[in-house]
């Protein structure tokens, strides 16, 4: 335990001095920031407008706002994480550090323990700063803003996000190089992305299962305000998956051919 | 405190560690030398358990290193050949992780790194980030965090290489300094590096160990034979024929000096004794003109060549003799 906090520790304290959290996060909160006002705007507006033109009075404007942000932000941090995840793994093995840890007493589970609760810690601090839109949208909703479904919400983009950063650590195991894990967790990201749109109104029963893999479409509940638990437990595991072939992916590492 | 047995690591079709056996004694300084890619690198990671061998075991501190890797880690610091930096860390901050994965007790913390800083002589350095130390300092950080925990071995892969001649000094004080408390392994190819920290050196090629003594003893024992050159004036035959005569020489090759009348001669011999004195008296009381005497001293890096660069049979016999001692 003592080493997972060590780690943990040092991971934390690593990303608040390097650019890349700083920028990743800061980009994170302009766009999903410029998207809520879009969101917001055009909602207010349509609330409105008298019905023969467009509008729809009695419109549930925070309500609306609320689960169409949920919806962009999913996708907003399927783009961003690919940054923040790609060099926890690839930039030890480049420097060297990867032997430090691989010759020390602690287990390869500690490392990837603490790393994962690093970069997690990172996530939620990057989202946390978005319940400010929200909050001030509060102040002046009427009806009530509720806050039942924007908690849930983030519950959903929690476990979204925490699966996404399992993605992405494991894939930055795989090599020494920063981009590479870059670009093909961004691949991987962005093929869950086609996935689900592709798959959304699908009949056939290989795409009802490519539709249940696909990562965001558990997420479309969160958005709604139910907390499906099967969703719950469908994030976790892959989570569990993932940290687990990130340790198998450590210890191959000893078994190298050269 | 180190016993290495037949350890042997392959890698695909390629064996870069092949049937290796050693052990080092509590205290002692033991000297890896070899050319590049003959498998001390290798060897070490093994001993640290970064790679598990193909074959073989070793013990340290009384611990195996397959079957209690966790252990054996406890009791090893190891300095790689790119020291394990965080170049975004101060240097405190890093000893302090360093001393905590390696197990010591939060209490003790404090402690440890400041001796740490200060055997290791980057005391004024503390509070500076890795990335702005010069390459001395880095290495010198790189062998604090490989002693911050007080271990029993330290194992240290190339620690003078790239430095220049004064750092070269400071680190090699350093770890003659270390001994006796601490037992360490020190790998490289810089031959008087060997013979000046050293207790013992293992020299290794090609994955296998090709001699195991004292720097002192491999210079005597495989100089094999005693090498005396001469500057003679004097005929060719007639000085072969005379030299032939004395008692122990095996071989005498005469050449032209620089000045054309007079030869170099080189004079090998088997004698344990020192035969000089007898060359001069035979050279001068035939009539022949002597102009210089003097034995050829063997270096321990005529050694490192002979050794590994064809098989000497009195080695193979001197090693394994010498393995256990």
């Amino acid at each position: 335990m003592k080493n997972i906090i060590a780690i943990y520790r040092r991971e934390l304290g690593s990303y608040f001095v390097s650019p890349i959290a700083y920028a990743v996060t800061g980009i994170f909160l302009l766009v999903s920031g410029f998207f809520f006002y879009i969101i917001l705007s055009n909602l207010v507006q349509r609330s409105m407008m008298p019905e023969q033109f467009g509008g729809q009075q009695g419109l549930d404007v925070s309500g609306t706002v609320v689960r169409n942000f949920f919806d962009v932000a999913s996708q907003i941090i399927l783009f961003m994480l690919p940054m923040l995840t790609m060099g926890v793994y690839a930039e030890d093995r480049k420097r060297g550090t990867m032997e430090l840890l691989m010759t020390s007493p602690i287990s390869e589970l500690q490392i990837v323990a603490g790393k994962y609760l690093a970069s997690l810690t990172l996530f939620v601090a990057m989202l946390a700063p978005t319940m400010i839109y929200h909050l001030a949208m509060g102040v002046y909703s009427e009806p009530a803003l509720p806050w039942k479904i924007v908690l849930c919400g983030y519950l959903g983009l929690f476990l979204l996000g925490a699966a996404l950063v399992a993605i992405g650590t494991f894939i930055s195991s795989l090599t020494e190089r920063q981009i590479i894990a870059g670009v093909a967790t961004f691949a991987a990201f962005l093929l869950l992305l086609v996935l689900n749109i592709a798959v959304r109104d699908s009949t056939t029963t290989f795409g009802e299962i490519i539709g249940y893999l696909s990562l965001l479409s558990h997420f479309d509940d969160f958005a709604k305000g139910v907390i499906d638990t099967t969703a719950v437990i469908f994030y976790s595991s892959l989570v569990a998956v993932a940290l687990f072939l990130t340790q198998r992916s450590l210890d191959s590492m000893r078994w190298r051919k050269a | 405190m180190i016993e290495v047995d037949h350890l042997t690591k392959n890698f695909g079709k390629v064996r870069a560690v092949d049937d290796v056996s050693f052990s080092v004694g509590r205290g002692e300084i033991l000297g890896f030398l070899g050319p590049n890619g003959a498998g001390k690198t290798t060897t070490m990671r093994i001993l640290t358990g970064y790679l598990p061998a193909t074959s073989g075991s070793a013990r340290i501190a009384g611990f195996d290193i397959f079957e209690q890797s966790i252990d054996v880690r406890r009791h090893i610091g190891y300095l790689p050949e790119t020291p394990p930096l965080y170049p975004e860390m101060a240097v405190r901050p890093y000893l302090e992780f360093v001393a905590r994965i390696k197990g010591v007790a939060s209490a003790d913390l404090g402690i440890r790194v400041n001796q740490a800083l200060h055997l290791a002589n980057v005391e004024d350095k503390a509070g500076t980030l890795i990335k702005h130390l010069s390459r001395g300092y880095r290495q010198r950080v790189g062998i604090a965090q490989a002693i911050v925990h007080n271990p029993d071995v330290v194992i240290l892969d190339e620690p003078t290489v790239g430095l220049d001649p004064k750092q070269i000094i400071e680190v090699r004080n350093l770890i003659k300094g270390l001994a006796g408390d601490h037992t360490i392994i020190l790998s490289t190819h810089i031959l008087p590096e060997v013979s000046m920290t050293c207790d013992r050196v293992v020299i290794i090629n090609k994955g296998r160990i090709v001699a195991v003594d004292t720097p002192a003893n491999l210079t005597t024992q495989l100089k094999g034979a005693e090498r005396i050159q001469l500057e003679v004036g004097a005929d060719p035959e007639s000085l072969r024929s005379a030299l032939m005569q004395i008692e122990g020489v095996t071989d005498v090759r005469i050449e032209p000096a620089d000045s054309t009348e007079r030869l170099s001669v080189t004079v090998e011999s088997q004698s344990d004794g020192d035969i000089r004195s007898e060359i001069a008296k035979r050279v001068v009381g035939d009539g022949f003109d002597l102009y210089e005497l003097r034995a050829v001293r063997v270096s321990l890096e005529d050694i490192f060549l002979q050794l590994t660069t064809e098989e000497q049979p009195a080695a193979a016999e001197a090693a394994p003799a010498a393995a256990t001692a």
